[in-house]
């Protein structure tokens, strides 16, 4: 059954505690219509319902989230998926700074751009691992001192070499994988690119499928691409930095 | 330089005499400070800390230790620590790393003032007699009340008011986190805090299972490395704290590193095993007071609007100000830690030159707060070298509602502050997850020594208050007539806005 919240005025307390009774109440789907500006949409929120947002959330849209599959047909502001725990986030648009904040399980995808700090210090640990599909560009800071999981940048659209700066500065665990070519110049300290082969090929091509599920486009040409890939020097970028009193 | 050209810091001597060659000193030290020789045991002086667990165990007092035995030639600029600290960067070109507070030797504010008490024209109280007050609530006041009457002619209180923690003493255990401290230290710090009806901070390392028993009695902490951060975590704290600083290392994020990541330690963090836990500068969403502002209300939010948010700042310049704004952002407290406060692992000269004293930052603080008219919107929480109940009782006079202690309680069960945390091998099995160290430390009975400490100081600031005529805590918060500065410059005692002895 389908659940529909109309959120034009509405603030996101109160529209937060409409969908917490709806899923309480063993909805499966909730469809927010009129968004504009709410923020902290799904914040901690658990359990297994799809939640369709219509319109453009404010920031923090499934932070701390454990679960549910947030659906936005909009742009999302700053840090969607702000250290989330599990669950989807799917955003047809573009979203802001500080996108996936140390998340550390779950999806995001988004359609389009993100901006600066995407996939700041993600981590991975155990069954949970994090996972942050980009269909356009990523600006400066991309994957900074991330501690593990996986970004994947598709760069639809473009054809010169990545060249955004502090590329995974201060990486010291999980990979990023850039459409084309980047510029040796973005490479921040502790991140190197590594080799791209067959067994990488196929671990992002599920990654690489569910987003063109998403947003309908042709996964071929996407998957005869190469990609670089970028991971840490060393899981301890700090080991030799410090001596004792 | 060759090894052996700087002299040893401490020296240890066996007493020939007393010494029973049982070998306890050998098995308790970690460091290898002494080994067999034969059928004798022996020091290795040079690998000592004066941690004192060879000494505290030894049966016949024979261990005898000295500090600093090799004089080098005075000088009062080029300092013996100065030209140590040279050869160490000499050989290394490294960060030099330290543990514990600010080592300076620098005055103390808490020492240059003194408390007031009553004589003749007032009566003292006696607290034995009399009911005193120490009951203390953390968390935003109203400014006023609104009632209404019911038609039966009852009151009821019309105002909403918003969750506060209820302490029944001043004083909290501030954030130490499994990795810095062991589990059974945490354990023993849990157990005190339930029995003496206060909190304590879980530090920004998740919480182990068999904490949960203890879970209404904690403060879960949210810093920039978000480790151990899920909603069941933000769910199961009393109240959650943001660090944004830390007074040991303000300005910079701290590095746990991987040998201190055990499976346990990696299960509560969320990370992997022999992983760095790497905890940025700044937190990444948050790069202006508008952003504190909304990573306050996305944790409210996550959690309904049930528990208190902290905000804990390192005491700097203009600490005063940012505190203002952070009395704005929706938080229901400020933690303030001052320059003295300790910490497993800084660098040392971010530990010794950084940062103000807690006595000036408070004292800015309240000040501030009350004069934008926004004091009843948020606690203040001092913290940062609270040695005695003279400190806490000074803190709440220059207008902290409640104080954090961080070495006093690890001091209480065992630590004797050789400054050694970041090695990872405390030998009272506090600041170190081997499990044969850790083991030493049995949480039942540290928690009683724990508990008996905070019991103590609780006693003992209630004295000083019915000595000075007081019988609320309320009557001694921000009261900066029951101080006196002593030996302290006029821009000192303008800034703590107290009087000189005798004026």
């Amino acid at each position: 059954m389908v659940k529909k919240i109309d959120a034009a005025g509405l603030h996101y307390t109160p529209l937060n505690r409409q969908v917490r009774e709806a899923v309480a109440a063993g909805e499966d789907e909730i469809v927010i219509e009129h968004v504009l500006g709410q923020r902290f949409i799904a914040d901690g929120l658990v359990g297994e319902v799809t939640l369709v947002v219509n319109g453009v959330p404010g920031g923090d849209i499934g932070m701390f989230m454990r679960g549910p599959t947030v659906v936005v047909h909009g742009n999302a502001d700053h840090a969607p998926g702000n250290t989330m725990e599990a669950g989807r986030l799917v955003i047809h648009g573009s979203a802001g700074d500080a996108v996936a904040h140390s998340m550390r399980g779950g999806m995001v995808f988004v359609r389009d751009d993100i901006g600066y700090r995407g996939g700041i210090h993600m981590k991975a640990y155990n069954a949970r691992h994090p996972y942050l599909v980009v269909g356009g560009e990523a600006r400066a800071f991309l994957g900074e001192y991330m501690a593990g999981g996986t970004i994947l940048l598709l760069r639809r659209g473009s054809k010169e070499p990545f060249a955004e700066r502090g590329l995974a500065s201060g990486i010291h665990g999980g990979e990023i994988f850039v459409r084309g070519e980047v510029d040796d110049g973005c490479l921040a300290v502790g991140a190197v690119k590594k080799s791209f082969g067959d067994e990488e090929r196929a671990g992002i091509r599920p990654l690489i499928e569910e987003y063109c599920r998403h947003f309908g486009c042709d996964a071929a040409p996407l998957l005869a691409d190469d990609y670089t890939r970028i991971g840490p020097a060393s899981a301890r970028p700090f080991a030799g930095k410090y001596t004792w009193e | 330089m060759v090894l052996g050209s700087v002299p040893v810091k401490y020296r240890v001597t066996i007493d020939r005499d007393r010494c029973m060659e049982c070998g306890r000193c050998i098995e308790n030290c970690p460091y290898g400070t002494f080994r067999w020789e034969g059928d004798k045991i022996t020091a290795v002086s040079r690998n000592c800390t004066a941690c004192h667990r060879c000494i505290a165990m030894c049966p016949r007092d024979a261990i005898g230790l000295e500090e600093r035995p090799v004089d080098y030639r005075s000088h009062p600029v080029w300092t013996v620590e100065a030209r140590e600290a040279i050869f160490n960067q000499a050989r290394t070109g490294r960060v030099i790393l330290a543990g514990m507070g600010n080592a300076q030797p620098l005055p103390s504010i808490f020492d240059r003032l003194l408390l007031d008490a009553c004589q003749v024209t007032n009566p003292s109280i006696d607290p034995l007699r009399e009911p005193m007050e120490l009951r203390t609530y953390i968390g935003k006041k109203p400014k006023r009340l609104e009632f209404s009457r019911t038609g039966a002619g009852d009151v009821e209180l019309e105002t909403k008011l918003t969750p506060n923690l209820m302490l029944e003493t001043p004083i909290m255990i501030g954030h130490m986190s499994y990795g810095a401290i062991s589990l059974n230290a945490q354990l023993a710090l849990a157990r005190a805090v339930h029995k003496t009806g206060t909190f304590m901070g879980t530090g920004e390392g998740g919480m182990h299972p068999n904490l949960y028993p203890y879970q209404d009695r904690l403060i879960v902490q949210v810093a920039s490395g978000r480790f151990g951060v899920g909603i069941d975590y933000l769910e199961r704290g009393a109240a959650i704290e943001i660090k944004i600083g830390q007074g040991a290392k303000p300005g910079i994020g701290g590095h746990l590193p991987g040998e201190k990541v055990c499976a346990d330690v990696s299960c509560t963090r969320m990370i992997p095993l022999g992983s760095d836990a790497i905890s940025p500068a700044p937190h990444h969403d948050i790069y202006s007071i508008e952003d504190l502002a909304q990573l306050v209300r996305s944790l409210k939010e996550a959690t309904e609007w049930k528990k208190p948010v902290f905000v804990k700042i390192a005491a700097v310049h203009n600490a005063a100000a940012i505190a203002a704004g952070i009395a704005r952002s929706g938080a229901d407290a400020v933690v303030v830690d001052g320059f003295r406060g300790g910490t497993g692992a800084a660098p040392k000269v971010f530990r010794d030159h950084v940062g103000i004293p807690i006595e000036a930052a408070v004292s800015a603080v309240d000040a501030k707060l009350r004069d934008q008219g926004v004091r009843n919107e948020i606690s203040v929480i001092a913290s940062g070298g609270i040695r005695n109940s003279a400190d806490v009782t000074k803190a709440i006079a220059l207008g902290a509602d409640a104080i954090y202690i961080g070495t006093a309680a690890l001091v209480a069960m065992g630590c004797r502050v050789c400054g050694n945390c970041y090695r990872g091998l405390c030998p009272w099995g506090i600041a170190t997850q081997r499990p044969d160290l850790v083991a030493r430390l049995d949480p039942e009975k540290e928690a009683v020594h724990v508990a008996n400490l905070i019991e103590a100081w609780t006693l003992e600031v209630s004295e000083l208050m019915g000595a000075a005529g007081i019988n609320a805590i309320e009557s001694l918060r921000g009261n900066r007539d029951r101080l006196r500065g002593y030996m302290l410059d006029e821009g000192m005692l303008e800034v703590l806005d107290v009087l000189p002895a005798g004026a």
